[in-house]
């Protein structure tokens, strides 16, 4: 397979904000190209009339009834923030970048 | 050329649970920063999400009310973003099977019932808050994130692009808030943020099928706000079709001080979330013999509420709407017509002296016992009392609960009425005001005011108006 992988990892890697070094890019390049391939193989089945498969445990989601539970102390939850403001996390500027979902 | 304004809506709502979508921290609003959180919703390794029951019930019982189509299979997908408000850096949320699909919503525009459709339904996660240092989100330095809000469960509501002015998508937000208020699905504070509302926007020629190019409006904190950003995002665009030139695909935030549209950046595809099923949910099965509980409880729409108190009680129009979106106050002139019967009359009385002496006194709508209404209006239909003696004992009762009867007995506001109890009066009146009388049968109306004025006066305004005004003309007739 000649494709080359290397727009789509460099592509993955900035939604995933990680930076790469061109070695590395070349690796994953070849390691995603070798996924692919399989993917590729497996693709050749035929899966007609066959639902696709999200899940292999074949039950219902269990459920739980709507009572308020504790939630953890405020310097549990803030113990990993790399950087706080009082009580908040505190995170660098998202300016026009980045993406706010929804 | 001229164009038409296309528009479609996608509403945020948050459910009314006591507890989050997949933890059990709570969700009430207000609380100090960074309180409501646990591993689940904070996205720590190792923790595992588990559906809370009540929040599925309150999104079936919207997509109900919604007409839309419940689909006992659906599924959870992550949508992959980065962002500080997505501990995770992905939202749990529906794409492929969502957990409605379709419907509808029926509201009146200048007298004619419009359908908007609707796409679909579907159930996420919430995001925390941030709080931005600067005065906006491009000028900020750093931002605060508060997760207290994070895995809040939020119900998406999408429409088709069926509406076609700001003021409809007004009048849409509208009714839609009123039916999932009346539904229990969730408060729809949208000054809290539970109801919130993003806008697809595009024109295209009159009469042309194809959509035009899309702007996305955002950051529209009221009804009012939607109406204005859109009526100006589509003035905007016009300009542009007009001049020649082609409107690009944007996002852009509503600016409520300057009341213009800013683009903010330019939209990313949506494949770019890289949706995936949810390895850490199974999928949710509901039962139809489940979804047919919730639908057998639904309660009563604002529009079949509307349309059943013209008929049932032959209500105007304008009425009926006051007791459906004022719904305490529509739910006490049921009450109290399960015992008086003139119910124009009744209502006339709810919707004027009774809702604004509840104002005056700063009370609920349900704040005078029924009883005392009904007492009250058939000792004014009966003669007993006269309607300003009747207007002022309301006034007392709501301030105090007192019994409209003992109020009367009490006071002495017992109505004068009879020839016999009102003949002295009249006659003094005549008597004592030569001039008015000779100025009344001169032509002027405004002396027989006066006159009657004079009766009300001496009776202590315990007189029936009408009365002493048939009995002094024709006495002054005599
Ligand atoms: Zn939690």
């Amino acid at each position: 397979m000649a494709i080359d992988f290397r727009k789509d990892v460099e592509h993955v890697a900035k939604l995933a904000r990680l930076e790469l070094t061109k070695t590395e890019k070349e690796t994953m390049a070849g390691q995603l190209s070798d996924i692919l391939d399989t993917a590729r193989r497996i693709q050749e089945l035929d899966t007609e009339g066959i639902e696709p498969t999200s899940h292999v445990i074949d039950f219902p989601a269990t459920m739980r009834e709507d009572e308020v539970g504790a939630s953890l102390p405020l310097n549990r939850v803030l113990q990993n923030a790399p950087k706080r403001d009082n009580d908040f996390f505190r995170v660098p500027r998202i300016a026009k970048s980045g993406n706010d979902g929804q | 050329m001229e164009y038409e304004v296309v528009i479609g809506l996608e509403i945020h709502l948050e459910l009314q649970t006591q507890s989050k979508l997949f933890c059990s921290c709570s969700t009430s609003f207000g609380k100090e920063p960074n309180t409501n959180c646990c591993p689940v919703c904070l996205g720590l390794p190792g923790s595992l999400p588990v559906f809370n029951r009540k929040a599925i019930e309150l999104a079936v019982t919207a997509a109900l009310a919604l007409n839309s189509s419940v689909q006992l299979n659906s599924r959870f997908d992550r949508k992959n973003y980065h962002y500080p408000d997505l501990p995770k850096a992905y939202q749990v949320s529906q794409y492929e099977k969502p957990i409605a699909l379709g419907g509808c919503l029926e509201l009146e525009i200048d007298d004619q019932v419009k359908k908007v459709n609707l796409e679909r339904v579907h159930l996420e996660e919430e995001a925390g808050k941030l709080i931005h240092s600067g005065d906006s989100i491009i000028g900020s330095d750093y931002s605060k994130v508060d997760y207290n809000r994070a895995g809040i469960p939020l119900l998406e509501i999408v429409t088709k692009p069926d509406l076609c002015s700001g003021h409809e998508a007004r009048l849409f937000l509208e009714e839609l808030r009123m039916l999932l208020l009346y539904s229990g699905a969730s408060d729809c504070k949208m000054e809290e943020g539970s109801l919130r509302c993003d806008a697809n926007i595009s024109l295209r020629p009159m009469g042309s099928k194809q959509l035009g190019t899309k702007a996305e409006v955002k950051n529209m904190n009221s009804f009012k706000a939607v109406e204005m950003a859109l009526n100006y995002e589509a003035e905007r665009q016009r300009q542009i079709l007009i001049s020649g030139g082609s409107v690009i695909q944007q996002t852009c935030h509503w600016d409520e001080e300057e009341k213009v549209t800013v683009p903010l950046r330019s939209k990313e595809g949506s494949s770019d979330y890289r949706y995936f099923p949810e390895p850490d949910l199974l999928p949710l099965l509901l039962e139809e013999k489940e979804v047919n509980i919730i639908k057998s409880v639904l309660p009563e729409s604002p529009m079949d509420r509307r349309l059943r108190f013209q008929k049932e009680y032959g209500l105007a129009k304008s009425e009926a709407s006051l007791f459906t979106s004022n719904r305490p106050l529509g739910e006490y002139f049921e009450i109290v017509a399960l015992k008086y019967k003139d119910y124009s009359n009744l209502a006339r009385w709810i919707q004027g002296d009774y809702l604004y002496q509840l104002r005056e006194a700063g009370k609920s709508e349900s704040a005078l016992e029924p009883d005392k209404l009904v007492e009250l209006l058939n000792l004014l239909d009966n003669g007993d009392i006269n309607r300003p003696v009747a207007k002022e004992l309301l006034a007392e009762m709501v301030r105090s609960g007192e019994s409209p009867s003992r109020l009367v007995n009490e006071k002495g506001l017992k109505q004068i009425s009879g020839h016999d109890m009102l003949l002295p009066l009249v006659e003094k009146v005549i008597n004592e005001n030569p001039d008015a009388v000779n100025n009344y049968l001169g032509g002027k109306e405004k002396a027989l005011k006066f006159l009657i004025g004079q009766v009300m006066a001496l009776s202590g305004g315990r007189a029936d108006p009408g009365e002493v005004k048939k009995m002094l003309i024709s006495k002054i007739a005599e």
